[in-house]
C-alpha cells in the first residue's frame, strides 16, 4: 500500500524527450541531454525497427514512440516504462518521441482512432506496449543466440544487453542490429511475469517535467516559426450567428495591425504581436447577424430537458423485472441535475498554421492528432501527406482538445494570411466558444424493502456526444458514454432498468469533459444511494456494503477509505459550522475507488472541504506517484465543478467569460488529500478521470450528513444551504 | 525603443508604451516561458518578478516597468530561492500539464525570498492568485515547505 507521503521514489535518470513531427525531419522541442549524447539521424538500414513503437540504433540508443499525447497525466512516462520493461532496458537508456498523426499505426484500440481521452491510455495500451517490447526483445535474444550458436532459451537480458551465462558472453542491443535481419518475431512473445517487473510499479521520475520548471518546454502557444504573425479572433457571440458587416478602418490604422480577416462566422485581426491583434480586435466595429439560436436560454434548455425526461427512455440495460419490483416496498424517487460546464484549460485554445500553395504546416496540441491533420487537409484541399502537424505537449486537455474546431478555424484564417500565423483565443473567446459538458437530468427511482433496495430505475436524459464524435458506436439509440457506470453498477441488484433519453440542447455544442458520462451518472447514483440509506435507517457505508457481497474490490476500497478517514468517529468544526462526512463508492474507468469527504457548512451556506480520503484499486499500477498525482488533481477538478461550475446561456450568449465569473478552486480552498493505493494483479484501470467523478458525490453526501439537506443539483446552491431556498423546488423560503 | 532589464541583460524593444510586458516578453523578446492565461490578472500564469516582487505581466504596461529589473521563469533558477523551488518541484513531482507552473514557481520563489519559513496561511496568501487547472495545490504546498527546509 502506498500512501501519499511515503510513496517510494526511485528515480531513474531522466531521459531525453523529443517531440516528433508528422512529416519530414524531427522537430526537437524540449531538448536536453542528461547522458551527453544526441540522437544522430541514421538511415533506416542502420537501425533495428521491429515495430512502430521502438527503434534501436548502432550506439544502442533506444527511441520509444509514444502513441498517446501528454497533457499532464504522465502517460509519456507510463507507456515508456511499460515498453522499456518488456524490452528490458533501463529508464535512462531511452529517448521518447511523440507519435506522428497516423490512425493506422497509432490508433487507440478502444476508440479505433488516434485519441487520448476517456482514461483509456493505460487500459488500451498496456498489452500492446508489453507485446511490442517483448517482441523486440525476443528478436534481439534470438539474434544473439544465432551469433553465439547458443540456445535462445539459455540467454537472458538485462539493461539493454543479451547475456549468455553459461559462456559468460554479453552483447549490447545496439551491437546486434546487423544480426536481426532474417530473425522473425514470435507471434506470441513471452511476457515477463508480473513479479519480475523492474520498472513497472516504481515511482520513476517523469520525462516531461524538467523542462516545465524553467520555461523551456514549448507548448503549441509558444511556437515562433520565422516570420510568424499573431492573430486573435472574435467568433459570433451568439450561437449560430454570422458576421453581417465589419468596419475595420480604425483597427487598420493602429500600429502593428497588419490585416483583418473576415470569414462568415469569425473575424480575426493579424498583427506583429498579440497586443496589436488584441487592440485591433477591440477597435473593430462588428455587426453580427443572428441565427436560429439567438434566443437560446438555459432556462428553456432545462424545460425541454425535463419535458424529455417525462417519457420513458430507450433501455440501455435491464435485469429482472424492474417495473414489478418498483411497485413493491416503499418507492423513493429523486431527480438529479448537472449544468453545462466549460473546460477552461489553462492554455487557451490556439493553433499556429502556415498555409502554402502546395502544403500546410500546423503547430498544435491535440488529443486527436490524426483528426487535426485531416481537418487541415479538408479545409485546404491538400492531400494528407502534404499536411505536417507538429504535436506539442498540451497545457490542459480535459476533453476540449478531443475536438478540432479550433484547428479548423485557425487553418481557415491562415488561408488568408501570407506566412505562418499564430491564432490565439482570448480567455473570453475560449470560455464562450467551448464544446460544453452537456446538461443532464437523472431520474432515479428505487423501492426499499427490509432495509434493502429491491427495485431500481435510472433514466439518463441528455446529449448524445458519442452520436457526433464516434458515430458508429451510437447504436440502438443508446449513448454508451452517457450511460457509462450506470449500466455497470458495483452493487448487486436483482431488478433494474437503465434508460437513456437523448435530448440535445438547441444550438449549444456539447462534448466530452473530464470524467465523461460517469461525471453525471456517478453523481446521481451515489447521491441517491445516501438518500436511500437514510430512508432505510442505515449508515451509508453499511448500506452499500450490504450490496457488495460479490464485489471484493469495491468492498476493500470502501473499508480502507473508512478506516483511514476515521469514519464514524466524531468530527470537530473548525469554523463553528455544521460538519459531516460523506462517501462516494465508484466503479468506473476500470478502477474501484472509495472517497470520503469531510466538509463544514457555515450559516451562509458556504462550504469548506477540509479533507478528502481516497482508497483506490486500479489494478496493476505502472507508476504509483503518477497515479496518486492524477487522483489528487482529479479530485480538485471535481471539487471546482461541485463548488462553482456552471455555464449559463441567455439570448444565445454564454454569460460567463473569464475566471472571475467562471471560478476555479484556488490554493486557499484546496483540502488536504490522502490517496491510498490497493495492491492488485488485475489489468490496469483508468485513472485520469477517476478522481474527478468521485469528488462531487462525496462532497454532496458530506453536506447531506452535515445539514440534512439533500442537494439535487450542482453546483452547490449556497442559498439552499443557508435555508434561504428550498432544495427541491429552488424557491425562496419565507 | 524602450530598454528593459530582463534576467540580467539589457534588451531594447520596439513596442508601444502601453503594451503589457507579457506580450513584449513572449512575442518580441521570445521568452515564452511566461504564459498567457486570462489577460485580466485572475490566473497568475503570467507572473514575473519586477524588482523581486511577483507581478502579473499581462496588466503591466512596459512604460510602468522603467529601468527596474525583470526576472522571468527562464532566469529564476539563478536565485538561490528559485533554484530551491525548482528542485523541490521536481523532487515532489508537482507538475502535471505544467502550463501554470511558471507562474506558480515565480510566486513561490517570491514567497520564499520574503518569508523564508512560510506557514500555511503565508502559502495561501501568496499562492491563491495562481490557478492550477490540473489541481496540483497539495504538492505545491508540500514543495514550498520542502524548499524552505532545504539547505540555503
Amino acid at each position: 500500500m502506498t500512501a501519499q507521503g511515503d510513496a517510494p521514489l526511485n528515480p531513474g535518470r531522466r531521459a531525453v524527450l523529443k517531440a516528433g513531427a508528422a512529416v519530414g525531419g524531427a522537430f526537437v522541442l524540449g531538448f536536453h541531454l542528461p547522458l551527453g549524447r544526441g540522437a544522430p539521424a541514421k538511415p533506416a538500414a542502420q537501425r533495428f525497427e521491429p515495430n512502430a513503437f521502438i527503434r534501436i540504433d548502432r550506439q544502442g540508443l533506444v527511441t520509444l514512440v509514444i502513441p498517446q499525447v501528454e497533457m499532464g497525466q504522465g502517460i509519456y512516462t507510463g507507456l515508456a516504462m511499460v515498453l522499456a520493461e518488456e524490452l528490458d532496458v533501463g529508464a535512462n537508456q531511452v529517448v521518447l518521441e511523440t507519435a506522428p498523426p497516423n490512425d493506422k499505426l497509432y490508433a487507440n484500440p478502444i476508440f479505433g482512432l488516434q485519441a487520448t481521452g476517456g482514461s483509456t491510455s493505460m487500459r488500451a495500451f498496456w498489452m500492446p506496449m508489453r507485446k511490442a517490447g517483448a517482441s523486440a526483445r525476443a528478436v534481439l535474444v534470438q539474434a544473439a543466440a544465432n551469433m553465439w550458436k547458443a540456445d535462445a532459451a539459455a540467454c537472458r537480458t538485462e539493461q539493454g544487453q543479451v547475456i549468455h551465462d553459461a559462456s559468460g558472453k554479453k552483447i549490447a542491443y545496439g551491437a546486434l542490429i546487423d544480426h536481426t535481419a532474417g530473425v522473425t518475431a514470435p507471434k506470441e512473445p513471452p511476457l515477463k511475469a508480473i513479479n519480475t517487473f523492474k520498472l513497472v510499479g516504481q515511482s520513476l521520475k517523469r520525462y516531461d517535467t524538467p523542462d516545465k520548471v524553467n520555461g523551456k518546454l514549448q507548448y503549441g502557444i509558444d511556437v515562433l516559426p520565422p516570420g510568424v504573425r499573431f492573430a486573435t479572433l472574435a467568433l459570433c457571440p451568439e450561437f449560430g450567428g454570422k458576421v453581417d458587416r465589419v468596419d475595420d478602418a480604425k483597427a487598420r490604422s493602429l500600429p502593428g495591425v497588419r490585416q483583418v480577416v473576415v470569414l462568415d462566422d469569425v473575424v480575426a485581426v493579424v498583427g506583429d504581436h498579440m497586443w496589436a491583434a488584441k487592440q485591433g480586435l477591440a477597435a473593430l466595429d462588428i455587426v453580427w447577424k443572428s441565427g436560429p439560436h439567438a434566443t437560446v436560454d438555459t432556462h428553456e434548455v432545462w424545460k425541454q430537458l425535463r419535458a424529455a425526461g417525462e417519457g420513458e427512455g430507450v433501455t440501455a440495460k435491464a435485469v429482472g423485472d424492474a417495473t414489478r419490483a418498483l411497485s413493491q416496498g416503499e418507492r423513493i424517487e429523486a431527480d438529479f441535475e448537472l449544468p453545462f460546464l466549460a473546460h477552461a484549460t489553462l492554455e487557451p485554445l490556439n493553433a499556429t498554421v502556415h498555409v502554402k500553395p502546395d502544403s500546410c504546416e500546423v503547430w498544435v496540441g491535440s488529443q486527436v492528432l490524426a483528426r487535426a491533420q485531416a481537418v487541415a487537409a479538408k479545409v485546404t484541399g491538400l492531400p494528407l501527406d502534404k499536411v505536417t502537424v507538429h504535436n506539442h505537449l498540451i497545457g490542459g486537455g480535459f476533453g476540449r482538445r478531443l475536438e478540432v474546431d479550433y484547428v479548423e478555424t485557425a487553418v481557415r484564417i491562415a488561408q488568408k494570411v501570407e506566412g505562418p500565423v499564430k491564432v490565439v483565443w482570448t480567455r473570453e473567446e475560449d470560455i464562450q466558444h467551448d464544446v460544453y459538458r452537456p446538461v443532464y437530468q437523472d431520474r432515479m427511482a428505487a423501492s426499499l424493502s427490509g432495509g434493502r433496495i429491491v427495485g431500481w430505475r435510472h433514466r439518463i436524459v441528455g446529449s448524445a456526444i458519442i452520436a457526433r464524435w464516434l458515430a458508429p458506436a451510437f447504436q440502438k439509440g443508446v449513448d454508451i458514454d452517457a450511460v457509462d457506470a450506470a449500466v455497470d453498477l458495483p452493487y448487486e441488484l436483482a431488478d433494474m432498468r437503465i434508460e437513456y433519453v437523448r435530448q440535445e440542447p438547441p444550438g449549444i455544442p456539447t462534448g466530452f469533459w473530464r470524467g465523461v458520462g460517469p461525471n453525471n451518472t456517478v453523481f446521481a447514483i451515489e447521491s441517491f444511494m445516501d438518500e436511500l440509506a437514510k430512508k432505510a435507517g442505515k449508515d451509508p457505508i453499511e448500506f452499500r456494503r450490504g450490496m457488495l457481497e460479490k464485489n471484493p474490490r469495491m468492498r476493500s476500497a470502501i473499508d480502507l477509505a473508512a478506516n483511514k478517514s476515521g469514519w464514524g468517529q466524531p468530527l470537530a468544526a473548525r469554523h463553528g459550522g455544521r460538519v459531516g462526512r460523506g462517501i462516494c463508492a465508484q466503479a468506473a474507468f476500470g478502477s474501484y475507488i472509495a472517497t470520503i469527504a469531510e466538509v463544514e457548512v457555515d450559516k451562509d451556506g458556504e462550504v469548506r472541504v477540509h479533507r478528502l480520503v481516497s482508497a483506490v484499486d486500479t489494478g496493476i499500477v505502472v507508476n504509483p506517484d503518477t497515479v496518486i498525482a492524477q487522483l489528487q488533481g482529479g479530485l480538485i477538478f471535481g471539487l471546482t465543478a461541485a463548488l462553482y461550475g456552471e455555464i449559463t446561456v441567455q439570448k444565445g450568449r454564454v454569460q460567463q467569460s473569464n475566471f472571475h465569473n467562471y471560478r476555479m478552486l484556488r490554493m486557499d480552498e484546496a483540502p488536504a488529500i490522502e490517496v491510498y493505493l490497493i495492491p492488485s494483479t488485475e489489468a490496469p484501470g483508468g485513472i485520469g478521470e477517476t478522481g474527478t467523478t468521485a469528488g462531487p458525490p462525496a462532497v454532496r453526501n458530506a453536506i447531506f450528513a452535515a445539514t440534512g439537506i439533500p442537494l439535487r443539483r450542482l453546483p452547490i446552491d449556497r442559498d439552499v444551504l443557508a435555508g434561504k431556498k428550498d432544495a427541491m423546488t429552488g424557491r425562496k423560503t419565507a | 525603443m524602450i530598454t528593459l532589464h530582463i534576467n540580467g541583460q539589457e534588451k531594447s524593444v520596439d513596442a508601444p508604451e502601453d503594451m503589457p510586458l507579457l506580450w513584449v516578453l513572449r512575442d518580441i523578446v521570445g521568452l515564452t516561458g511566461t504564459k498567457f492565461g486570462c489577460g485580466i490578472g485572475q490566473c497568475g500564469a503570467c507572473t514575473v518578478h519586477i524588482d523581486g516582487k511577483p507581478t502579473r505581466s499581462c496588466l503591466l504596461p512596459i512604460s510602468a516597468v522603467g529601468g527596474r529589473p525583470i526576472t522571468t521563469i527562464e532566469g529564476i533558477g539563478a536565485s538561490p530561492e528559485g533554484a530551491r523551488i525548482q528542485k523541490a518541484w521536481l523532487d515532489l513531482e508537482v507538475i502535471q500539464c505544467g502550463y501554470c507552473q511558471s507562474g506558480q514557481i515565480m510566486s513561490a520563489t517570491a514567497l520564499l525570498a520574503s518569508t523564508p519559513k512560510p506557514n500555511d496561511a503565508d502559502i495561501n496568501a501568496a499562492m491563491s492568485g495562481n490557478i492550477c487547472r490540473c489541481g496540483t495545490y497539495v504538492r505545491i504546498r508540500d514543495a514550498i515547505k520542502q524548499a524552505a527546509e532545504a539547505k540555503q
